[in-house]
């Protein structure tokens, strides 16, 4: 294990004991997590590890059941996502929530409309073109509902969006899954542009290796515990280790039995 | 890539994508019109041809139904639902629907004639206490959908009843109280139509407005170095609207005139078209219509947007039956029943406003209203029976719903959602 309690000064978000029960179900019991100013922190675990409930509780879509978070030093509750958004907590959704009746400019600005009692569509339009080609995003129009977009272009508008408030923390819920080579480099890059900006960001992936590639610190979950901090630089099977809680699993036996038949 | 050819115009900042095509000037606009309408974006077109098909059936049947009179009487007629349709067309942009608002007329034009005429109060106050019941009902509606969980549909269903019981409440058993003729609100209803010069110059209102946004738009498009519509398109439709304006105004002259009534209802039209369209409210109405998940992440308070709708639509039916009552210069027990209620939602629907939440503009109210009118007044004339009334009526409305659906699939398969 490396460094969880860090530098004080720099710790934008502190959560301590967080707990999620849904029913009879403990979604997330326990969980620590600790977010600086400028690193990424890659949020890895198996299906059902919890992670998109965590990321759900700092978005404020749902409420933690036990446990504190702390923003900037300061004990916060997160009750709704306008408070979370409030605070500079920006998300990326798995399912991106945008609204598939409404073009690109409206889905970018959906609740952050410029001057709300006479929309000022050109100074909105004008910033989604800038903001789209700093993402050197592939974009044909603005003015296409979403419903006519691709799944890559509709990942691009999500992460666009996100980064419109100039957010402290940006949270990206697999934000790789569905895109491009080239598009998926895009993100990367755009990650570590957010980050050197001064920004904290935490990426859930299950690409291994997307997140050796841009992360700080990678947590690890394991049915809805921490189950270790690891740096950028642990290999490969000791993070599958960590994620599927053993060392003899399905991916070291397979790892196993192709060295075996290579050997042979 | 690289642009060099320097003789060509800066490249626009929405054109610079090569794989889009560039729609530009008269044929561009006409092709990208086709295009929408094949792939299931109607936009205007079904009401268009509706009120083409129902005029020319009708002035074969019956040459009374072109008068100018008449088209004057069914714009009186129109004024009153077509303001309940208004508000229905709020609540069913959010994917909600409001049964009840036939009910809630009812019950306003009730509360007129009781608080106003019965009981002798001033006759705002009467108006006052009615749209404040259609506040409090809405809240109701609100309430149970907010907090409960209630669909719309139910909630609304019940009230359709306790609405009805309480306008019966209210009327006692005579039942029906008649308004005095000679009070400005049955005027306003019957027969206060806008002088000719006035209505001509108000005509010529929309277009000046038009040319005016137009022109504004264009400069700020391409100081933002913004792809804008062609100055001769602008100049085209503006002429057709205009002269087509003028020519109706000309000819209701001809008649009666243009009811105040109804120049009331356009211009409320106007407001929530701009409302819808321009304001913060408007966008969070259709994205909650859309997808209310979405709008919730996006810090858009669901719930608070939909009580606004459900307030506006229960306003709006009462100020229906305030004006449907000065149109009839009665609060009877009668009004606000029947067909009402199905032909303030069928008029939404066939003005192009979806069932299914997220699509529709304020202006299907108006047109919609129009076509049920229509309908209406050329079957009367025909010295048809309600009954065969009601089951053409019932026919024009599946026959909406069926191009609203049809409509909706077209667009999923083109990928307008």
């Amino acid at each position: 294990m490396t460094r969880q309690d860090g530098n004080e000064k720099d710790c934008i978000l502190r959560l301590r004991g967080i707990s999620k029960q849904f029913g009879a179900v403990s979604a997330l019991s326990d969980i620590e997590l600790d977010v600086h100013a400028g690193e990424v922190v890659a949020l890895v675990g198996d299906n059902g590890a919890g992670k998109s409930t965590l990321v759900k509780v700092l978005a404020g879509v749902h409420q933690p059941s036990a446990g504190t978070i702390e923003w900037c030093g300061q004990k916060v509750v997160l009750e709704s996502p306008s408070r979370a958004l409030e605070l500079g907590i920006a998300t990326v959704y798995q399912d991106l929530a945008l609204c598939e009746n409404l073009d690109v400019v409206a889905n970018l600005f959906l609740g952050q409309e410029l001057s709300p009692f006479a929309l000022d569509e050109i100074q909105m339009e004008v910033r989604a073109w800038t903001l789209l080609q700093e993402l050197s995003a592939r974009i044909p129009s603005v003015r296409e509902p979403i419903a006519a977009l691709s799944g890559g272009q509709r990942q691009t508008v999500a992460i666009a969006r996100s980064l419109l408030l100039d957010p402290r923390i940006i949270m990206l819920d697999e934000p790789t899954a569905a895109l491009g080579v080239a598009q998926t480099a895009e993100v990367l890059n755009l990650i570590e542009r957010v980050r050197d900006r001064g920004h904290g960001v935490i990426l859930i992936s299950h690409n291994m290796e997307d997140v050796r590639a841009v992360a700080d610190r990678i947590v690890v979950l394991r049915l809805g515990r921490n189950n270790g901090v690891f740096k950028a630089d642990t290999s490969q099977s000791d993070l599958v280790a960590a994620i599927t809680g053993a060392t003899d699993n399905s991916v070291s036996r397979r790892q196993a039995r192709m060295t075996a038949s290579q050997e042979a | 890539m690289t642009q060099t050819d320097s003789g060509k115009t800066r490249q626009k900042l929405d054109r610079s994508d090569t794989r889009l095509r560039q729609d530009e000037g008269m044929s561009g606009a006409l092709r990208g019109f086709i295009d929408r309408v094949r792939s299931g974006e109607l936009g205007l077109l079904p009401v268009a041809i509706g009120l083409l098909v129902i005029s020319t059936v009708f002035s074969i049947l019956n040459p009374v139904f072109l008068a100018p009179n008449n088209l004057v009487n069914l714009l009186f007629d129109a004024s009153a639902i077509g303001f309940i349709a208004l508000g229905v067309v709020c609540v069913l942009l959010l994917g909600e629907i409001d049964l009840s608002v036939g009910s809630m007329s009812g019950l306003a034009s009730a509360m007129i004639g009781v608080l106003w005429v019965r009981s002798g109060l001033p006759m705002p106050v009467a108006v006052g206490g009615a749209l404040a019941a259609g506040v409090a009902m809405g809240l109701v509606y609100a309430l149970l959908r907010n907090r409960f969980g209630m669909p719309s549909f139910v909630a609304t269903l019940a009230g359709l009843l306790a609405l009805l019981g309480a306008q019966l409440y209210i009327l006692g058993p005579t039942g029906s109280i008649n308004l005095p003729f000679s009070s400005s609100l049955v005027r306003f209803g019957q027969v206060m139509v806008m002088p000719a010069w006035l209505s001509h110059l108000l005509a010529l209102l929309p277009g000046a407005f038009l040319l005016f946004n137009g022109l504004r738009k264009m400069a700020l498009r391409s100081a933002a170095n913004l792809s804008h519509e062609a100055a001769s398109l602008l100049i085209l439709r503006l002429f057709t609207f205009t002269v087509g304006l003028q020519f109706a105004v000309h000819y209701l002259n001809l008649g009666r005139g243009i009811p105040w009534m109804f120049a009331l209802f356009v211009l409320f039209v106007m407001i929530m078209h701009y409302a819808l369209t321009r304001t913060k409210w408007g966008r969070s109405v259709y994205a909650v219509g859309g997808n209310p998940e979405a709008a919730r992440r996006a810090g858009i308070k669901v719930e608070r947007i939909r009580m606004s709708a459900f307030v506006l639509c229960s306003m709006f039916a009462t100020a229906g039956g305030i004006f449907g009552a000065a149109r009839l210069a009665s609060a009877s027990q009668q009004a606000g029943t029947a067909d009402v209620n199905l032909n303030a939602i069928a008029a939404a629907v066939i003005g192009g406003t979806s069932l299914f939440g997220g699509r529709g503009t304020a202006w299907a109210a108006l047109f919609g209203i129009l076509v049920i009118q229509a309908i209406s007044n050329g079957l009367t004339l025909l010295n048809l029976s309600s009954s065969l009334r009601y089951m053409i009526t019932g026919g024009v409305l599946a026959i909406a719903v069926i191009i609203d659906s049809m409509a909706r699939q077209s667009r999923a398969n083109h990928g307008r959602g």
